[in-house]
């Protein structure tokens, strides 16, 4: 067994490195059984040697008996199959994840680390730990049973949040590939919601959420792959039949017998309203599903996120305090933001901060967007109090 | 860091149920400690209607609700972190209770090992 557990871990590094530089192969799971079995071949090549060597004496017919059967009763599709093997609680929650992202997801160790919003050694350490464990906690191909199935279910919804965050907010300007990111993951949600054991108000919502920012995926970029803000964007593009699905889950999403808040909700939530265009009250709901999220979970973006809300229901100039309380100086985002705050009354300020924002981020898309608001901001100024001579 | 107990008091009963406007002013407040990672315990809400409160004295006697015989009462609580207490009072402030009357007791929390 310890053999099987060393090709099948030593299968998935294999896995990683290829995918990681090549994408994911059409058929994942022929090509890890392709690759896992030929390790078997080389361990039975390597055993006879020895044996032959050492014993003298051939191997037994061992080859058929060892073929890889993957046992497809609970969950069909492979690819989440793998998710599920995984996730296996012998690691952390966060470490399970990386596991899935870098293995089957074919995430590199820089885009965990952006997606965990933490240092790439971390990620490194976490990755390494958790092959250690899962290969002394005797892992194993096989099929899930119930329970099983649903204590892993969080992680695996978790998993496949970061895998459509990361197409959707990549750094990369490789359309192709955002969108494949996208719809692979909503592809597996969508799996999830065809089996009983994993058709949960959660699992509706996460779909919800992916529907509704899909539907945005053609409006929020021009041709040359630059980032279109939610506010400048060409809402015709908006994909209609996408938002209508969305509502459809995220009414799924209710159920009579509990009051469901997860992450996915409140998320779903700010979503849904995002896509109507005119309701007096929109960003007063919006700015509470905020509150209601960082609530549950606190993270830089939710608090800037946040903060933006309550600058579209109270002002700019309330929410400067409320933004400058949050004192996230080395986050870009914290910079832009009070930027935007800032460029209608204090363009001076504004473009300090803006600077500050172009100082911190790698995204050379942003910096230009944000050099071009600069340039907007000094001809305004300038043209307000124009300089002497 | 230290972690402060906000202990809210309310002098009327009637000031129990927000209006949906006091909520949204309620959550805005929390919204923002949260948004500073400064929530160490979003706490809970203590109900006093009758029922749901009861006091336990000297010799067993129970009575009900802690409002019959002192003018305030404790309407719920949640836990803050902040470097000083001075923080947690300007936390504190920016609460809408007082608009009602209401009292915030601050109390820097000792924790049990």
């Amino acid at each position: 067994m310890e053999i099987a557990e060393d090709i099948a871990s030593e299968t998935f590094l294999k896995a990683s490195e290829n995918w990681a530089i090549g994408g994911v192969p059409e058929n994942p799971t022929a090509w890890l059984y392709t690759v896992a079995k030929n390790k078997i071949k080389d361990y039975f090549k390597n055993l006879s040697v020895f044996e032959t060597k050492i014993k003298s004496k051939p191997p037994e017919n061992s080859q058929s008996e060892h073929d890889f059967e993957f046992n497809n009763q609970l969950i069909s599709d492979s690819q989440l199959a793998m998710i599920f093997a995984v996730c296996s609680p012998a690691n952390s929650t966060g470490s399970q994840i990386c596991l899935a992202l870098q293995i089957l997801c074919g995430f590199s160790v820089e885009e965990i680390a952006n997606a965990f919003l933490t240092k790439p050694e971390t990620i490194k350490k976490r990755l390494q730990r958790a092959k250690t464990s899962l290969r002394n906690d005797n892992f194993q191909l096989q099929s899930l049973n119930e329970t099983q199935i649903k204590s892993r279910l969080d992680t695996v919804l978790k998993t496949l949040y970061l895998l459509f965050n990361e197409g959707y907010f990549s750094k990369t300007n490789n359309q192709q590939i955002r969108k494949e990111l996208c719809s692979e993951a909503v592809r597996l949600t969508l799996l999830l919601t065809e089996n009983p054991l994993t058709n949960t108000p959660p699992t509706h919502a996460l779909l919800a959420l992916m529907c509704f920012q899909s539907s945005r995926l053609e409006a929020r970029m021009n041709p040359k792959g630059e980032v279109i803000l939610f506010n400048d964007q060409d809402r015709s593009l908006w994909d209609k039949s996408l938002i209508e699905r969305g509502n459809y889950y995220l009414v799924n999403a209710t159920d009579g017998s509990a009051n469901w808040r997860t992450k996915y909700h409140l998320e779903a939530g700010i979503a849904y309203w995002h896509t109507t265009p005119t309701d007096a009250n929109k960003w007063q709901h919006i700015l509470q599903l905020y509150n209601q999220l960082i609530l549950i979970e606190y993270s830089p973006i939710t608090a800037l996120n946040r903060t933006f809300a309550f600058a579209k229901v109270y002002g700019n100039k309330k929410a400067i305090a409320e933004a400058e309380k949050l004192n996230l100086t080395g986050n870009h985002y914290y910079h832009e933001l009070l930027g935007y705050l800032y460029s209608d009354t204090n363009p001076l300020k504004a473009i300090e901060h803006y600077q500050r924002a172009i100082g911190l981020t790698k995204s050379e898309t942003e910096k230009q967007t944000l050099t071009t608001e600069i340039e907007r901001l000094t001809q305004k100024k300038n043209h307000e109090h124009p300089s002497p001579g | 860091m230290k972690e402060f107990a906000l202990i809210f008091r309310l002098n009327d009963m009637k000031d129990f149920q927000p209006s949906p406007e006091q909520m949204q002013e309620r959550m805005n407040w929390l919204g923002s400690i949260a948004a500073q990672n400064k929530l160490a315990d979003k706490g809970n809400t203590l109900l006093p209607i009758p029922g749901s409160a009861k006091t336990v004295k000297p010799d067993h006697v129970v009575t009900d609700g802690p409002y019959t015989e002192i003018k305030e009462f404790i309407s719920g609580y949640i836990v803050v972190r902040t470097e000083t207490i001075d923080e947690a009072v300007e936390i504190a402030k920016a609460n809408p209770i007082f608009k009602i009357g209401g009292s915030i007791e601050v109390r820097e929390v000792l924790k049990r090992d």
